[in-house]
């Protein structure tokens, strides 16, 4: 392992997890652009273009950025659900077998992989199969990998149906006799069938009401301490994730822009795309007048970035060096990472 | 007629709006009284299924089918010719849904912003054409002036190089750009009152915030109320004026907006400024409503809120239906607590 400073390489954070779960290094996803009749290439949308970071057994890592910003595609790497064009994803699966690069993996290696590691996705209308019961759906996972069937079965699913407060009588039903956050639940318990140790939370309440919202996220909170799970939360929505989250990436065109312990990326941002983005959330209170910072221009397009750094158009720190050089993400204080080549000379507003 | 009374633009009185399915009656809205004047911005505020969305379908008589409005009055108040001294006051429930009149003032004098603009544009349009259409329908005027007009409701609306994008198609656009769009079409022909259902709901956050000063700034210049629908807090507290919490077709308080966040009486209400998580303020856990939204098949007897509540009183709250007690002028709430 190399000694530089990036954040794929410390083992960062004041909390006690000093043990990596996962790495990820110059991870970039590329689509490709295919027009006319010979459907040539034409270029590439660059979905996610290069991020390095590790998440520590135990935390949650939360994701932020805006639509289009590779967050999600990220997530998705992180579990082979698209297959990576470059770099590398390690997991530290078991102390017996080490660092295991889920790219390297096949066959039984790769099914084995995917008891590790699951995904609890966003919209519980269209995750869940209509046509199959609680049981079949909760069950799936155990019946495909031949962890149980018959009595045994059963008895799996009503527990893991106790286990995110849904009733075990239910058990026959279909989806369409749920709501939203009951749906949710009965993801979030599919996802927990095969006891894995990394789940990616893919905007998990985003689509729920605000009063059904906080009960998903505590029961998050009390999956992770129980079963001692791992979590990378995607989502967009700031509020939540300064709740949930141990520590906060931020993206924003593919690229990694700041990544720091959650409280102190919301009291001292760094990168101006973050200060923007926490200005404009909107406080639950008609007493605090915040101002929006105003952003010039639409976000860059991923298929054909701006030369330097991918925010230098709509920043109003931009100085000609921003235009030409690619900053890096660098540590600037300690466990707070930003690749902005003004970091240290500019000072930006938190959260008030 | 009292001054505060021809500042009156809307009045909705014991609306109740139900579907008739084949597993049972769905009271969408029952029972809705909100009252809107001129210029005001008045937040109607619920989760899923409370019949905000409803509401607002039904002032544009445009409820889908089996729905219909069973009961209670849709107030309009026009000036008869301008000079705002004679009111002329039209129900529209009474109206048939496709006459002329009603066809008259849809789109035209009141207008609606939908949540997803992708989807209530038409993609095989121009947004210009599709601004234009609504300019020649209702204003009368000829092709090359609804042009003209259009350009200039585009640039109004901050329409990027607004003589390119009058000839654009929705796909070509952003998510901003076509909420942007969409509101050019409400604005073309200056209506008294725009509803808003979630406008900004499908949009970034940074997006997010560029439309809603975007209508700010056009309501003061046009001066047209706003009925703003959605269940974002934090789009309630920076927009309205007045607020009415909706839970399951039933209005459970109202109060001008400092009032409901700061004095909240409903446990509904109370319980869902209290679950909200905040940026800058850390708690281990949520202060979490419990149980679920009932399903509007089976909504529970006496106050609809009563599974939930945490000040639950069996043999009342079950039993009979709560009365509406206005604990001080302008703020009313429905809650036996309150007796």
């Amino acid at each position: 392992m190399s000694s530089t400073n990036s954040p794929a390489d410390v083992d960062s954070g004041r909390s006690v997890r000093e043990t990596p779960l996962l790495e990820v290094k110059g991870l970039r996803k590329y689509y490709p652009i295919r027009r006319g009749f010979l459907s040539r290439t034409r270029g590439y949308v660059k979905a996610v273009d290069g991020v390095d970071f590790t998440i520590q057994r135990g935390e949650t890592l939360g994701l932020v950025g805006e639509s289009g910003c590779g967050k999600s595609t990220t997530g998705r790497c992180l579990l082979r659900a698209v297959d990576a064009t470059e770099g590398q994803v390690r997991y530290w699966i078991s102390d017996e077998t080490g660092w295991t690069d889920i790219y390297q993996l096949a066959g039984e290696d790769l099914r084995r992989f995917r008891q590790f590691a699951q995904m609890i996705f966003q919209d519980p209308f269209s995750s869940l199969n209509p046509r199959m019961t609680l049981l079949q759906i909760v069950g799936e996972p155990l019946t495909v990998n031949r962890l149980a069937s018959g009595e045994e079965l059963e008895h799996r699913v009503a527990d893991l149906l106790r286990r995110v407060g849904l009733r075990p009588e239910y058990m026959k039903r279909y989806p369409h006799a749920f709501s939203g956050g009951q749906r949710q639940r009965i993801g979030i318990a599919r996802s927990l069938a095969l006891e894995p140790n990394f789940i990616v939370c893919d905007e998990p309440v985003s689509a729920l009401d605000v009063s059904i919202q906080a009960q998903t996220l505590n029961l998050l909170q009390d999956l992770q301490e129980e079963f001692h799970l791992t979590y990378l939360f995607v989502a967009h929505d700031l509020n939540v994730v300064a709740h949930i989250a141990d520590r906060v990436a931020v993206m924003y065109v593919g690229k990694m822009v700041e990544l720091a312990e959650s409280d102190d990326l919301f009291d001292n941002p760094l990168h101006p795309y973050t200060e923007v983005l926490m200005s404009s959330v909107l406080p639950p209170d008609p007493r605090i007048k915040t101002s929006q910072i105003e952003m010039t221009g639409e976000v860059a397009d991923p298929a054909n970035p701006p030369s330097g750094c991918y925010f230098h158009p709509r920043c109003q720190y931009a100085e000609d060096r921003c235009r030409h050089e690619t900053p890096e993400l660098r540590e600037v204080r300690p466990s707070h990472f930003v690749s902005c080549h003004r970091a240290e000379e500019i000072t930006l507003q938190g959260v008030i | 007629m009292t001054p505060q009374d021809d500042q009156r633009l809307l009045e909705i009185r014991n609306l109740k709006v139900q579907f008739a399915l084949e597993e049972g009656t769905v009271r969408a809205v029952d029972g809705m009284n909100l009252a809107i004047n001129r210029g005001q911005t008045v937040g109607v505020v619920g989760e899923s299924g409370c019949g905000k969305s409803v509401t607002a379908q039904a002032l544009l008589r445009i409820v889908p089918k089996p729905g219909e409005i069973v009961e209670g009055e849709l107030l309009y108040y026009r000036p008869t010719n301008g000079d705002g001294d004679n009111l002329h006051v039209t129900d529209l429930a009474g109206l048939p849904a496709n006459g002329d009149e009603m066809r008259d003032l849809r789109g035209n004098e009141i207008v609606m912003v939908f949540q997803e603009p992708m989807s209530s544009l038409a993609p095989v349009y121009t947004i210009g054409h599709q601004i234009m259409e609504a300019i020649e329908l209702h204003q009368h005027v000829g092709k090359q002036e609804a042009r003209e007009r259009t350009l200039e409701i585009l640039q109004r609306v901050g329409m990027p190089q607004p003589s390119q994008t009058i000839d654009s198609y929705p796909h070509q656009m952003s998510g901003g750009m076509r909420q942007r769009g969409m509101i050019a079409i409400a604005l073309s022909c200056n209506p008294t009152l725009l509803i808003a259902d979630e406008p900004t709901t499908a949009l970034d956050v940074t997006t997010q915030g560029q439309i809603l000063e975007l209508m700010q700034k056009l309501q003061n210049d046009f001066g047209m109320a706003i009925m703003f629908i959605t269940h974002d807090l934090g789009v309630v507290a920076k927009m309205t004026e007045y607020v009415t919490v909706m839970y399951l077709g039933k209005v459970v308080e109202s109060a001008d907006v400092d009032t409901i966040f700061h004095d909240p009486k409903h446990p509904y209400t109370k319980a869902l400024l209290r679950s909200m998580p905040r940026m800058g303020v850390k708690s281990r856990r949520l202060e979490a409503v419990t149980g679920m939204v009932p399903d509007p098949f089976h909504v529970p007897p006496g106050c609809p809120f009563h599974p939930r509540c945490e000040d639950f009183i069996a043999g009342r709250c079950d039993a009979e239906e709560p009365p509406w007690i206005e604990t001080e002028p302008g703020h009313g709430v429905r809650c036996v607590l309150y007796e």
